[in-house]
C-alpha cells in the first residue's frame, strides 16, 4: 500500500481527467482519484486496501501531448496533468490484453463457477471483447483440491496475485506466493505443497473471496454458483495501517 | 401502396454445438411472425431445404468448427453469404466443445470409445466425419462479420440483432450479450 502522508503535510493538487477539472491529495493515484470522480478506468490486479502491483496494465492511461502510457494504479496525481483514460489507442490495447488473457489459459465462462460473476467476463464486455483474435495456448495447468473447503483451479487464475497479497499483508499468513516466470508462473502455497498439506495457510478464505475469476473456490459451488464477498477488505485494511 | 421491401434471405447452420442457440432462436415466441414478414429462411436444420441456395444476405453458424463435415459448411457458409454471423460462444471461442483441445485428440477417441465401452472396443469412422486434431472457432477457419456471444445467446440478443440488420444497422452484441450469458 503507499504510504499516504499525515495530514498535516496533504497539498491538493489540481489536474485535469478527460477534460474535467478535478482535485487530488497529493499522495493519491490516479486511479484512486479517477474512481472517487465517477470515472471507470478498467482494472483487474489493484484492490483497494491492498498494495498496488502494477501487474495487469489494463489501467493504464496516458497524458494529453506525451506518448507515453503509465498505469494509473502506480502513478500518483501531480498538479498540472492532463490524463486520458480512453483513447483508441488505450481502448485497442486493453481490448487486447484481455484477449491475451482469455487466450492464455482456459477461461470458458460457460462451465465456469464464476460465471456471471467474474471480473474477467466483465472486462471483456467492457473492453469490446466479443471474440478472441489469437489462438488459444490449451495448455493444461492441475487443480488442486486437497484443500478441506476451497480449491484452486490454475486453468482459471490471471495471476493478478491478489491471494497472494491479501494473504501477506492482511491475514499476516503468507501461504501465497509465485512460483516460475512467463507463461510456467503460477500461484503457489507454501513452498509448492499442497493447499490442504500447507502449515501456514489459517482458512480464513480472504485469498478466495478476493479471486477475480473461478480459481480460487469454495468446495460445492457450480457452473455460476461462486459468489464473494469482499467487503471486508476496506476495513481490515484500515485496521492493519492504522498508527 | 408502397412497394413491399424486399425480403432478406437467410440460412442457419449448427456444426459442433448443442442446437441450444437454434433453440434460443426459436425463443423469440411471437415475434417469429414479425420475422418471417421481412426474413426468408431459406436454408436451416429448423426448414427442409437441402440445398444452401448460391447467395444468401445473412449467414448463422452456431457451434465450433471440430471435423472436415464443420469445416467444409463453414467455408460454405462463407463462399455464399454476404453476412457472416457467428452465433454463440461454441462458434464464437469453441466454449465446451473446444475443451478437448486440451487433450491430444487420440487420448479423446480413446476415452470414448475404447475405454468406457464394455464391447466391440473401435473408433468410428465410416458415415462419420473425421475429426480435426483442433476445435476451432469459426473465425479460427473463415472471416466473420459479427459475433454474438452467450451460451445460449438471450432470445431477446438474436432478436435485438436480427432486428437491427433488418433496419439496416449493424448491432452491437455486446451491449445485450456475453460470453458465457
Amino acid at each position: 500500500m503507499m504510504k499516504q502522508a499525515t495530514a498535516s503535510q496533504i497539498r491538493v493538487v489540481t489536474l485535469k481527467i478527460n477534460d474535467r477539472d478535478v482535485t487530488a491529495r497529493e499522495d493519491e493515484t490516479i486511479l484512486q482519484v479517477a474512481r472517487e470522480n465517477g470515472i471507470r478506468i478498467p482494472s483487474l490486479c489493484y484492490v483497494e486496501g491492498l498494495s498496488v502491483w502494477g501487474a495487469c496494465r489494463l489501467c493504464m492511461v496516458e497524458f494529453a501531448g506525451d506518448h507515453r502510457l503509465v498505469a494509473a494504479c502506480s502513478t500518483r496525481a501531480a498538479e498540472g496533468m492532463e490524463v486520458l483514460t480512453h483513447t483508441d489507442r488505450l481502448r485497442r490495447y486493453r481490448r487486447m490484453i484481455v484477449e491475451l488473457l482469455f487466450a492464455e489459459r482456459n477461461h470458458v465462462c460457460a462451465v465456469c463457477v464464476s460465471n456471471g460473476r467474474c471480473e474477467l467476463q466483465n472486462l471483456a464486455t467492457e473492453c469490446g471483447v466479443d471474440h478472441v483474435r489469437v489462438p488459444y495456448r490449451t495448455a493444461v495447468y492441475h487443480v488442486d483440491a486437497s484443500h478441506d473447503w476451497f480449491r484452486v483451479d490454475h486453468n482459471r487464475c490471471v495471476l493478478c496475485t491478489r491471494c497472494v497479497r491479501v494473504c501477506d499483508e492482511i491475514e499476516g499468513a503468507h501461504t501465497w506466493d509465485l512460483m516460475g516466470r512467463g507463461m510456467n508462473c503460477q500461484v503457489i502455497t507454501d513452498l509448492h505443497k499442497p493447499w490442504g498439506e500447507s502449515k501456514s495457510c489459517t482458512g480464513c478464505g480472504k485469498c478466495v473471496q478476493l479471486c477475480p475469476t473461478g480459481a480460487l473456490v469454495r468446495h460445492g459451488t457450480s457452473a455460476g454458483e461462486m459468489e464473494r464477498d469482499a467487503d471486508f477488505l476496506p476495513y481490515l485494511s484500515r485496521m492493519r495501517h492504522a498508527e | 401502396m408502397s412497394t413491399p421491401r424486399r425480403r432478406i434471405t437467410m440460412a442457419t447452420t449448427w456444426l459442433d454445438g448443442c442446437s441450444g442457440c437454434h433453440m434460443s432462436l426459436l425463443d423469440i415466441d411471437e415475434r417469429l411472425v414479425a420475422l418471417a414478414r421481412d426474413v426468408d429462411i431459406v436454408y436451416s436444420p429448423l426448414v427442409d431445404a437441402k440445398q444452401l441456395p448460391d447467395s444468401v444476405d445473412v449467414g448463422l453458424i452456431e457451434g465450433s468448427v471440430s471435423t472436415e463435415e464443420d469445416l467444409h459448411k463453414a467455408r460454405l457458409f462463407r463462399q455464399h453469404c454476404r453476412f457472416l454471423i457467428s452465433l454463440g460462444d461454441c462458434a464464437v471461442c469453441g466454449n465446451v466443445p473446444g475443451m478437448r483441445n486440451f487433450f491430444p485428440l487420440d487420448a479423446v477417441l480413446d476415452r470414448a470409445y475404447r475405454e468406457n465401452v464394455q464391447r466391440n472396443p473401435q473408433v468410428p469412422t465410416e458415415g462419420v466425419p473425421r475429426l480435426l486434431e483442433l476445435v476451432q472457432p469459426v473465425h479460427g477457419v473463415v472471416d466473420v462479420d459479427l459475433f454474438v456471444p452467450g451460451c445460449p445467446p438471450p432470445a431477446d440478443a438474436i432478436w435485438h440483432v436480427l432486428s437491427e440488420l433488418i433496419a439496416g444497422r449493424t448491432p452491437d452484441p455486446l451491449q445485450v450479450t456475453r460470453f458465457g450469458k
